[in-house]
């Protein structure tokens, strides 16, 4: 008589495929998972409280350690949200430098999910060549604001530093050189019959299923639903620029590959028409009072950031520090959906599930 | 040389001059292993945008490997305290023996063979098939949940690709009539077998990587999945050996393969000057080449296809080679 037996294995927080230091409890029997738990908080270092005693600039480093694979887009989020408050005007230059720093993040963002979504796979290469061109704008975007991840780059009413000279034209380069690229994964990668094998079907979800999770991003738009904030509720100036909204319509781990994939392509054209219409000269610093302090009141801004919409609110008493500030952290709530997902899988596709979801530990633990 | 060594009177003389020689082929196949671990690094650096090892013996890093095996034996040698000991110590070894034993058979050269016998193609299969089995114990001895998996991996891996890849030179020993690798080679002088079997080499290709444990079909190490699957808690020397036996495979797969379907030590034609021990290194490295190349490329097979690939795919292909052989060579006959 044979008689099997459920094991429970611990998946992280020391695993290579998952992503930082998120923690998997699963119970399986042979390969197939039963039951998961995730375990998170390992890297909550309690930004939100901490924030309660800075004032607003002094949040801003902090909000780079939230996703640290798209700081831009963290930045942006906290002084959008105080500018909201404040009413300020931002001058036009400071816009488009926000703009095309933030689209260099997210085509940055995604190589990174491409190269290591890959490598979850078990192929090696393609991590390597993603982050050659990783690479490339991390010194883009190293030269505007002196840090390679943790930028600290945008400021209360516009941006620190003002674009040093040729850096618009080496931008401008980076784009043709980019799509070559991109035509290349497709060759080594999309095309691939072992991958095609391995994402098509994999963590599907219906598009009622992804809102009821409060999905966002890729994860939201691989189920057809066409929804970008960048386009649905457009902030900055992005409605100036002509882009379409990528979507999939199969809900799987391919989908979400596709929608990444067509997003670099997007941003491509995005920092395209940026550069172009970049104006001469300018200010890149609005008139902001020296010491910034937001109405008695609140506010709640979201954008879209690589990884879904990112929410920041704050509540003010009109002093130097937040009362309450509150991210909403995508990847938090992109990752509720995985225990439902991996039931019944088992473990080569809970690594393809899970990396397919595109988490950053910094951003799910705050 | 040797055949006349091993039908010659057993003195003290002959035996020493037979030891030495076999001492010899180690030597061959660890300076094999060795730089073929270089090789590797640096194909799959140059492919990945890296150096590859450049620092420990001149630019090509020409002792980085004999470094690396220095410092695995003066490690510490750690058993974790709920493994089976005996077992645990006795698995690197059931696994790595046999990758040595192969080696006996294979023809290098018309000389240059230490056991010219029979049913040499099926001792090959045979005996390789053993390894497994210390995979499996190293899975089981090492009392970790990965290695387990990593182990049972192997093992269902192994009966599903043991199968297509006999099946598939079934076609290969109708044609020559013999399991002996000579013959084999010998009877290639027409034309290699990859030109007469094209679908055998396929099938037999495919299912020597899964033999050996390389990506697309590294399931039982599955970095990113199990950690590093069956050797997960081995360190030192201990693993050192597993290592040594996948690269010593590597070794006597290739040789395998140059002596079945690319006509072993036979030169290609107008060009019989060059020695026959150049053309089955140049054939085996081309071999060794494609196989560096899989790994750079693909990403890795899930375990439920792998199993439906090997079953449902290759046994039937492999099969249908059978039945097209035996028509074929019947035809032949005929005329």
């Amino acid at each position: 008589m044979i008689r099997t037996e459920e094991m429970l294995l611990n998946v992280g927080p020391q695993h290579p495929s998952t992503h930082g230091v998120f923690r998997l409890v699963i119970k399986i029997d042979g390969e197939m998972i039963i039951d998961a738990k995730p375990v998170i908080g390992y890297l909550h270092r309690g930004t939100e409280k901490i924030a309660e005693n800075l004032q607003y600039t002094q949040i801003i480093p902090y909000t780079d350690r939230l996703d640290y694979l798209a700081a831009m887009t963290n930045n942006y989020v906290l002084c959008h949200a105080v500018e909201t408050m404040m009413e300020l005007d931002i001058p036009e230059r400071a816009e488009y430098l926000r703009i095309i720093t933030m689209e260099l993040g997210r085509i940055a963002s995604h190589l990174v999910w491409w190269g290591t979504y890959l490598l979850d796979l078990g192929a090696t290469s393609p991590f390597l060549y993603a982050f050659r061109e990783r690479e490339m704008i991390i010194n883009l975007l190293n030269e505007i604001s002196g840090g390679r991840l943790t930028f600290n780059y945008m400021r209360v009413g516009g941006v620190k530093w003002d674009a040093p000279d040729g850096w618009i034209e080496k931008v401008k380069a980076f784009i043709p050189y980019m799509r070559e690229q991109l035509a290349g994964y497709g060759d080594l990668v999309t095309g691939n019959e072992i991958f095609l094998n391995r994402v098509k079907g994999i963590g599907q979800y219906t598009k009622e299923e992804a809102m009821d999770y409060s999905l966002s991003g890729a994860n939201l738009r691989c189920t057809g639903l066409a929804w970008d904030l960048r386009k649905s509720e457009p902030y900055s100036i992005y409605d100036r620029f002509s882009f379409e909204i990528c979507t999939a319509d199969t809900g799987d781990a391919w989908g979400r590959y596709q929608v990444r994939i067509q997003e670099i392509e997007q941003s491509l054209r995005i920092l395209e028409q940026a550069v172009e219409q970049f104006p001469e000269t300018g200010e890149v610093m609005g008139k902001v009072p020296k010491v910034i302090k937001p109405p008695k009141g609140e506010a709640f801004v979201r954008i879209e950031s690589p990884r879904g919409e990112i929410g920041c609110y704050i509540a003010s008493e009109g002093k130097k520090e937040p009362y309450r500030l509150k991210f909403r952290r995508p990847s938090f709530y992109n990752l509720q959906i995985l225990p439902k997902l991996l039931v019944g899988q088992n473990m080569a596709n809970l690594i393809a599930i899970l990396g397919a979801i595109d988490i950053v530990l910094g951003e799910v633990d705050g | 040389m040797i055949e006349g060594l091993l039908t010659s009177e057993a003195t003290w003389l002959h035996f020493f001059i037979y030891f030495a020689l076999t001492v010899l082929l180690l030597f061959i196949v660890l300076g094999f292993v060795t730089y073929a671990i270089l090789a590797e690094r640096k194909v799959m650096g140059f492919m990945q945008l890296r150096h590859g090892p450049n620092q420990v013996g001149g630019r090509w890093g020409l002792l980085q490997t004999v470094a690396d095996v220095l410092k695995l034996l003066i490690k510490e040698d750690a058993i974790p305290r709920a493994a089976d000991k005996p077992l645990f110590i006795l698995a690197p070894l059931i696994a790595f023996t046999p990758a040595f034993m192969v080696l006996a058979i294979i023809p290098f050269t018309d000389r240059f063979q230490f056991a010219d016998i029979g049913v040499g193609l099926l001792y090959y299969i045979a005996v390789s098939g053993i390894t497994t089995v210390g995979v499996v114990t190293a899975g089981w001895a090492s009392n970790n949940k990965y290695a387990l998996m990593g182990a049972m991996r192997a093992a269902a891996q192994m009966i599903s690709y043991e199968i297509p890849l006999v099946m598939s030179v079934i076609g290969v020993i109708l044609l020559t009539g013999s399991m002996n690798l000579n013959d084999i080679v010998l009877a290639q002088e027409n034309g290699w077998y990859i030109l007469w079997q094209p679908i055998a080499f396929i099938v037999f290709f495919i299912a020597a990587v899964a033999e050996l444990n390389r990506v697309p079909f590294d399931l039982a190490e599955a970095e990113s999945e199990l950690v590093a699957g069956y050797f997960v808690e081995y360190t030192g020397f201990r693993w050192a050996f597993f290592m040594l036996a996948e690269y010593v495979y590597m070794f006597a797969m290739s040789a395998l393969i140059t002596v079945v379907f690319l006509g072993g030590w036979l030169p290609l034609p107008y060009l019989g000057f060059i020695p026959g021990a150049v053309w089955f290194a140049l054939k085996f490295m081309v071999v060794i080449f494609l196989l560096i190349w899989f790994r750079v490329t693909f990403p890795r097979i899930r375990a439920d296809q792998l199993m439906e690939f090997g079953w449902k795919v290759l046994l039937p292909v492999a099969i249908a080679n059978i039945f097209l052989t035996a028509l074929l060579k019947e035809w032949i006959n005929l005329f």
